[in-house]
């Protein structure tokens, strides 16, 4: 009841979930709640026709009578922005009223029932807008040609004759008006344009604009409901302990030991690896599983740790079967011919995505159906995930997605966290379970920013000029873990983002005559998962110090010797050298202040990031002030764009700075954030946002800023030190000055 | 049976007397705005007010709330929610996912409470709370915006 406590009052304003609500109200008022409210929410979602109280025009837009519109929104929300911006894509074409806009999330079941209608529904590698621009946009379009006809039918007028505004159409040549939700019953009766014409970006009233987010005001009053404040009649909480080594397994429990303690309800193992206490309430639960006895065969992985990660890494620098990502001409024979050879090891660690809300999934099982609730960045693999686990065909399941309280990689690829939930939820049919993992959990059982090292190696001539370059990185594969069908022949193509010849998503910004990239696959048994940024993290952190380091060699500035090389990639050059306008790259920066700067490509974008730092006699660094840019091609919201970028360095420069999963004993070691430190505000710089929509294409927001905002302070840290950090995180070296 | 006053309302809880009073709240009381990020007093995704003093729920247990200590949650901030830092939070699109703002607009009102104009450094030095979207920036100016607001108005 608790949830639903706002929402009379923010109905214009708050993303609500149809598939939620109804469902909820059905769990309230089944008499006998698990046989009778149970299956309702199943019911529901799978019916053709939407209620003729609230017609839907087409799978995207619903119009009320009120003129209320609700626009159907496949991605999740996870503090990105993508909800809003979807949504002026939308409205845009549909030209109804922004302020009576709100939005809601199509189910994945009902995705699946209605033959992917909304189509793909994931929420990754900043691809919410990028992807289904075109069809969202065609969606409100193909509305909008609807409502018109409708109305023109209504007054036998032809519908050309129609025009619309701000949701009223308007018979141009008697002047009658109408509006959209006068006319919705009828819209959503007539047959659906074959084509529709979308606008030129350079009309766009609502799209591009800096409008404010549609999900705010719950968020400022304890209102929006997460995953992990989830609440059903009768729901019992569970809390779980894995082994701490992965591929390790439970031996003996004894469940005797805790069964007696307060609200305790089940002590159990789900899998080979995990004991669960489930319990009134989540604190019992967890102060059950705290005391529960559990004897574990930490299995093969026991002895690994970070020293002998390291070594496998550094093995993969000299072997000689690579990968190959990117070779042309002949990097061995321009070495040999070098005037100067240059050569450098980098190195990252693991680092965990440490959203701020805990993983966390409410599930509730029958032998005939199956239904989740869960904060997950990918509906339909949340539903596979949950019909897997239950043992269920996916059209006997439901999922309800609710927004997240960050995703940033981890509650998309892998639904781990989910799958438990519902093996939980299995054990005790017809009763709702929420897990809800400790930040001890989270921590030691993430899927990781995945291990590498990289052994740059480089060629200069006489004049400085670079004329080769062998880019080695040794380590760990993200999709040999977690998506193997999408390896080819063996290769990982996600490890080279960045460094691509070519093409529209992650290509390098240089021309480097003899130049090879390859990859010497090492697989540790640390899991690894698309941590927001990626692959592109690494990459640009490896090239762009080096490039500073190459500079540096050739006694030339880092910028011009950049820009040398970026003739044939003006788009790359672009951003760099705004940022390097901003700073002032060309004048004496301020008294102590150091700077640094690079660029880099990914998730369709170009962008670069300039830094001003100070450090201290004592080593202690300061970073003053950031200038990032970005070309996205299409900018559907600048100001959040601006957080995007804002967030990006956060998250970036905590892993930087900070942040490291060490591995002992074959297990992670950092814990909570007391070991795993990130960045607060006392360490935060002012970020200046340069935004250069170059249009012709759409390039994502949410993570390619991460990848330079560790190279431009490590650049400006060399500046200042002529000290290289080249191996993560900073805060490991010391940089007082010798 | 524990009684606790929380946004004014007078509340028996059955909880073990060394329950987090983070756990009390969400899970007794059933007011959820109050978040749970470490547990262990790190975050400030838990803060509440006692006695108008910002406090991590996390890591104070029942027993230590006396009698008469007044008790206020990111629900009974303000009626309407329309406190000057709840105001500029929506003006300046602070929140992203949104999770630990409550904590971070409960530290800040907790802030200007005691020192209504702060400056920047002071505001950097109080408020320690981990936003992992990486909000510093907008709630810096946010807090800013509601001491300019609280001393006109
Ligand atoms: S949950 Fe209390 S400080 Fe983090
Ligand atoms: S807004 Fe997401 S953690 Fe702060």
């Amino acid at each position: 009841m608790r949830v639903d406590r706002r929402t009379a009052r923010h109905t214009l304003d708050q993303p609500t979930d149809r598939g939620l609500r109804p469902s909820r109200r059905a769990w309230l008022t089944g008499a006998g709640l698990f046989s009778l409210g149970f299956h309702i929410p199943f019911l529901a979602p799978a019916r053709a026709a939407p209620a003729a109280a609230e017609p839907e025009v087409n799978a995207w837009v619903v119009v009320k009578p009120d003129d209320t519109v609700v626009i159907r929104i496949a991605r999740s929300e996870m503090g990105q922005g993508t909800l809003t911006g979807l949504a002026q894509l939308v409205a845009e074409e549909l030209d109804c009223d922004w302020a009576r806009v709100t939005t809601e999330y199509p189910s994945p079941g009902r995705n699946l029932a209605r033959k992917r209608v909304w189509g793909d529904y994931s929420t990754g590698g900043s691809r919410g807008i990028r992807e289904s621009h075109e069809y969202v946009r065609k969606g409100g379009a193909a509305a909008r040609a609807m409502l018109v006809a409708a109305a023109a039918k209504g007054w036998g007028v032809p519908a050309e004759t129609c025009r619309t505004e701000r949701g009223v159409i308007t018979h141009v040549p008697s002047g009658r008006t109408t509006t959209y939700g006068a006319v919705a019953a009828v819209a959503a009766t007539i047959e659906p344009p074959k084509d529709v014409v979308l606008k030129d970006p350079k009309d766009w009233i609502l799209a591009g604009k800096p409008l404010k987010r549609l999900d705010t005001r719950p968020k400022l009053d304890g209102s929006q409901v997460y995953g992990i404040d989830l609440t059903l009649p009768g729901l019992l909480n569970a809390a779980i302990r894995d082994c701490p080594v992965t591929g390790g397994s439970v031996t003996s429990f004894d469940a005797a030991a805790v069964s007696g303690m307060p609200g305790v309800k089940r002590v159990l193992q789900i899998g080979d690896s995990a004991v669960v206490v489930v319990a009134d309430t989540f604190w019992r639960a967890k102060t059950a599983l705290d005391a529960l006895p559990v004897v574990w065969d930490e299995g093969p992985n026991a002895t690994v740790s970070s020293a002998t990660i390291a070594e496998t890494l550094r093995a993969g620098l000299d072997a000689q079967e690579a990968f190959i990502g990117n070779t042309s001409g002949d990097v061995a024979g321009a070495l040999k011919g070098a005037a100067k050879v240059v050569e450098a090891v980098y190195g990252v660690p693991f680092q965990n995505h440490a959203t701020m809300e805990p993983m966390n999934a409410t599930a509730i099982w029958t032998a005939e159906r199956c239904e989740v609730w869960a904060p997950t960045q990918n509906g339909e693999a949340a539903l596979a995930a949950t019909a897997e686990a239950a043992g269920l065909p996916a059209t006997a399941c439901e999922v309800h997605k609710i927004h997240l309280g960050g995703g940033f990689g981890r509650r998309g690829a892998t639904h781990d966290w989910l799958r438990q939930a519902v093996l939980i939820a299995k054990e005790m049919p017809g009763t709702p379970v929420k897990l809800i993992w400790t930040r001890e959990e989270d921590m030691t059982h993430g899927r990781y920013h995945p291990v590498t090292q990289c052994r740059m190696r480089a060629a200069l001539d006489k004049d400085g000029q670079l004329t080769g370059l062998h880019m080695r990185i040794s380590g760990q594969s993200i999709l040999a873990s977690v998506a193997p069908q999408r390896m080819v022949e063996g290769r990982d193509p996600v490890t080279f983002q960045g460094l691509n010849p070519g093409g529209p998503e992650a290509a390098i910004g240089y021309t480097i005559p003899n130049i090879l990239i390859d990859h010497a696959m090492r697989n540790p048994h640390i899991l690894p998962g698309f941590w927001r940024g990626v692959n592109l993290n690494p990459n640009a952190l490896y090239l762009e110090c080096f490039m500073d380091e190459l500079a540096h060699a050739a006694g030339q500035d880092p910028l011009a010797f950049r820009l040398k090389l970026m003739g044939h990639h003006p788009k790359h050059r672009a951003v760099l050298q705004a940022v390097a306008d901003k700073i002032g790259w060309d004048q004496k920066p301020p008294e102590g202040v150091s700077r640094g700067l690079c660029q880099t490509m990914g998730f369709g974008s170009y962008v670069a990031g300039a830094a001003e730092v100070s450090v201290s006699e004592s080593g202690a660094l300061k970073i003053h002030r950031i200038v990032a840019a970005t070309d996205p091609g299409h900018a559907v919201n600048p100001q959040q764009i601006e957080a995007q970028v804002e967030g990006s360095f956060v998250y970036g420069l905590s892993a930087a700075l900070y942040g490291a999963c060490t591995v002992k004993d074959g297990r992670i070691e950092q814990t909570n954030f007391d070991s795993y430190p990130v960045m607060r505000m006392e360490a935060m710089p002012a970020v200046e946002t340069i935004l250069i929509p170059s249009g012709g294409f759409w390039g994502g927001v949410g993570e390619p800023t991460i990848a330079v905002a560790a190279p431009a302070v490590l650049n400006a840290v060399f500046a200042a030190t002529g000290k290289r950090v080249r191996h993560l995180p900073l805060k490991d070296t010391d940089l007082r000055r010798a | 049976m524990a009684r606790l006053n929380v946004n004014g309302v007078l509340r028996e809880v059955d909880a073990e007397p060394d329950t987090p009073l983070l756990w009390v709240i969400r899970e007794q009381i059933g007011l959820t705005g109050t978040k749970y990020g470490c547990g262990i007093a790190q975050c400030g995704a838990c803060t509440v007010h006692v006695d108008g003093a910002a406090v991590r729920a996390c890591s104070v247990p029942l027993s230590a709330i006396e009698p008469g200590q007044k008790i206020v949650t990111i629900e009974g901030l303000a009626p309407g929610a329309d406190h000057p830092v709840q105001q500029a939070w929506a003006e300046l699109d602070v929140p992203q996912c949104g999770f630990c703002q409550p904590g971070m607009i409960m530290a800040s009102v907790a802030l200007l409470a005691q020192t209504p104009r702060p400056s920047d450094a002071q505001i950097r030095a109080e408020i320690t709370n981990i936003c992992r979207c990486g909000t510093y920036n907008r709630v810096l100016a946010g807090i800013k915006l509601a001491a300019e607001r609280g001393q006109s108005g």
